[in-house]
């Protein structure tokens, strides 16, 4: 049998980079650095922000759409991306502010002051002078850039091990998954966690030896390396649910007993996918924070993790695709109707402010989509794809027993 | 004859009900065994213990030469030294096609990152388009399994089970809703497959168990009860009163 190439077997995954080139392309030549300026540089942000949701939204969907694992804490590693990437941006840039204003000292700086300096800037806030040991290698870009990966890798990691070995299932996972972020984020929000409590990082947005570079420019870097991690994401994600293993973790969503009998490690499997999936929420989270500007603990929120599972599902989970349309189309939707531009609904007995209202309607489009569109958004393409070429393999043309078959007919 | 499989004085009890009680078991290589019983006899019990699904509360199973026990194993260890299970209900992925669950069963390393790394080759493909010839389905496998009627998935089930090359079969009644002819099918592919690996086929059909013309094991509250040829058995005094007579 000849085999296609990989792209070839998934077309879907040729048409979601097309369109991602496509908008990348088409947002640089709007923008105010590079192109006409039609796009105010906060539009770009937006967009940019919007694509690392959309990447989170792809490592939702392994977890859920095609393990079949509703972890209701995604949104944990994506923080835990973007504080660790946040330490050492504002550790850099405070560092860069000190060492100016103590230039003009009759003795030169030793490194010392110039950390306890910086120590003073970053946590005056919360009444401390000192460095925590978590900040230890927050000078480093390369390092905080591993933590990246390796944080809430291993959080997964060991979260993971702990709940498959115990073959807790379910909703009981979910709510495990849950329990994890929120407490995470109530640590978080202590002042003496060493991540400044409630005040979380800020200052994000500027980038420490890019103080010359204009935040329109910034802007749309940011937008591209967002791109190019949800292309890569994708392809990435892609290419594991294709062949065996995708073959095998789909088999384990619907029936993880009959896996087990035919010799696989069911926990295995999900470890690896959950710790994958945590650290391309990681990366997502990483880009996304410098383009948001601030983090702090309410990022953490079980309600953030709810939300990308909601977009998965009104999007279409078991689909990338889907995953992606779902967060790309819900938080633009959401940004939009609760930012306060969407126009007033006016009833002849009441007006809809969508300020108040758009909660309450994306929760009853999830309840819709739920119980009359599981494949949600997604859906819609297979409907298409089913009303262009009907199925027509193997159906009998005549009722009696030596009637051809279609294919048959067809040669 | 050496035994592939060896249960000795296990017991089981669930909520102090004793599922299991002493109970004692061996079979060798290439051997076709029918186990027979009551409902509540124990049965499914003992495949659940064979499987790793259930821990015994006493007594020991050893596998294999040299012995091993399978008491320290979890069901995919099981599986992978060679124990292949059919359920009652055919348990197969609907939603994927005949030719992936197929695939899914082949004897290959089962680690994920094994896994990730494995791409289908003509070879594999030609052991999977075999294995669908060999229970019918070879026509069907870019269908989903789901469409499959209850028969041919209990065939596809049966194939996935070839696919793993076990050494040792456990059949949960395999003609359980099967048509006359598919039950003909199905006794005599078991007995071809007994030539080469042990099979251990549980039953509540006589007329089956008849047909498969093997020795029996008779189950009763726990424990065996008798053990010889179906009619040796079937004149058993005991056999009589407990399941037979009724």
């Amino acid at each position: 049998m000849q085999r296609k190439p990989f792209i070839l077997q998934n077309p879907s995954t040729l048409i979601v980079l097309a369109g991602l080139a496509v908008f990348t392309v088409a947002v640089t030549a709007l923008s105010q650095a590079y192109g006409t300026g039609a796009l105010p540089t906060s539009m770009v942000k937006v967009l940019g922000k919007t694509l690392c949701l959309a990447l989170a939204a792809v490592a939702m969907d392994l977890v859920w759409g095609y393990l079949g694992i509703l972890s209701l804490g995604q949104m944990a590693f994506f923080a835990l991306g973007g504080y660790m990437i946040g330490q050492w941006l504002m550790y850099a840039r405070t560092e860069a502010i000190v060492a100016a204003s103590m230039a003009n000292n009759a003795i030169p700086p030793t490194p010392l002051e110039l950390q306890e300096g910086v120590a003073n800037q970053i946590f005056g806030v919360v009444g401390s002078a000192d460095l925590p040991l978590v900040w230890s290698f927050a000078h480093s870009l390369p390092l905080q850039m591993l933590l990246v990966l390796a944080v809430p890798g291993l959080l997964a990691l060991v979260f993971g091990w702990l709940a498959f070995r115990s073959r807790v299932n379910g909703v009981y996972l979910s709510i495990l998954t849950q329990a994890m972020t929120l407490a995470l984020a109530l640590w978080l929000f202590q002042n003496d966690s060493g991540f400044r409590g409630n005040n979380g990082l800020s200052g994000l947005q500027n980038i420490p030896g890019l103080d010359t570079v204009s935040q329109a420019r910034l802007s749309v870097w940011f937008l591209w390396a967002s791109a190019v991690a949800l292309g890569l994401g994708y392809l990435l994600a892609a290419w594991v649910v294709s062949g065996k293993f995708g073959s095998v973790i789909r088999a384990i969503r619907d029936d993880e007993t009959r896996v087990r009998f035919l010799g696989y490690p069911v926990e295995g499997f999900k470890l690896v996918v959950f710790t994958l999936a945590a650290m391309i929420t990681a990366i997502a989270g990483a880009l996304y924070y410098p383009q948001a500007g601030i983090i702090n603990p309410a990022e953490l929120a079980p309600i953030a993790s709810i939300y990308l599972a909601v977009w998965v599902a009104i999007g279409g989970r078991g689909r990338l695709y889907g995953a992606v349309i779902g967060a790309v189309v819900v938080s633009l939707l959401s940004s939009w109707f609760t930012g306060g531009r969407a126009p007033d609904l006016s009833l002849p007995f009441y007006t809809i402010k969508w300020v108040d209202w758009w909660l309450v309607a994306l929760g009853l489009s999830f309840v819709l989509v739920t119980l009359f569109a599981p494949r949600g958004i997604a859906g819609l393409f297979d409907w298409l794809g089913r009303a262009v070429s009907p199925r027509r393999q193997g159906r009998d043309l005549g009722p009696d027993h030596g009637a051809l078959q279609e294919q048959e007919a067809k040669a | 004859m050496s035994s592939l499989l060896e249960v000795d004085g296990v017991s089981v009890s669930f909520d102090g009900f004793r599922a299991i009680n002493n109970l004692s078991f061996n079979i060798g290589d290439a051997e076709l065994r029918a186990v027979i019983g009551p409902n509540g006899a124990g049965k499914t019990t003992f495949m659940d213990i064979v499987t790793g699904k259930t821990r015994p509360d006493e007594g020991r199973v050893l596998w294999g030469e040299p012995p091993r026990s399978l008491l320290k194993m979890n069901e995919a260890q099981i599986a992978r030294a060679g124990i292949g299970r059919k359920f009652q209900r055919p348990t197969v992925f609907e939603d994927q096609s005949v030719a992936d669950n197929l695939t899914m069963a082949l004897k290959n390393n089962r680690s994920p990152f094994a896994v990730l790394g494995w791409r289908p080759s003509s070879s594999s493909d030609e052991r999977v388009q075999e294995l669908a010839a060999e229970v019918g389905l070879a026509d069907q496998t870019g269908r989903k399994a789901g469409e499959l009627s209850h028969g041919q998935k209990q065939w596809l089930e049966i194939g996935m089970l070839l696919a793993q090359e076990p050494r040792l079969l456990l059949v949960d009644e395999p003609a359980a809703g099967m048509t006359l002819a598919e039950r003909e099918q199905t006794t005599t592919l078991l007995r071809r497959l007994a030539e080469t690996r042990a099979v251990v086929v549980v039953e509540h059909d006589m007329d089956f168990v008849r047909r498969l013309d093997c020795k029996v094991t008779v189950l009763h509250q726990g424990s065996v009860l008798a053990e010889g040829s179906l009619d040796h058995v079937t004149r058993n005094p005991d056999v009589i009163e407990v399941y037979l007579g009724r």
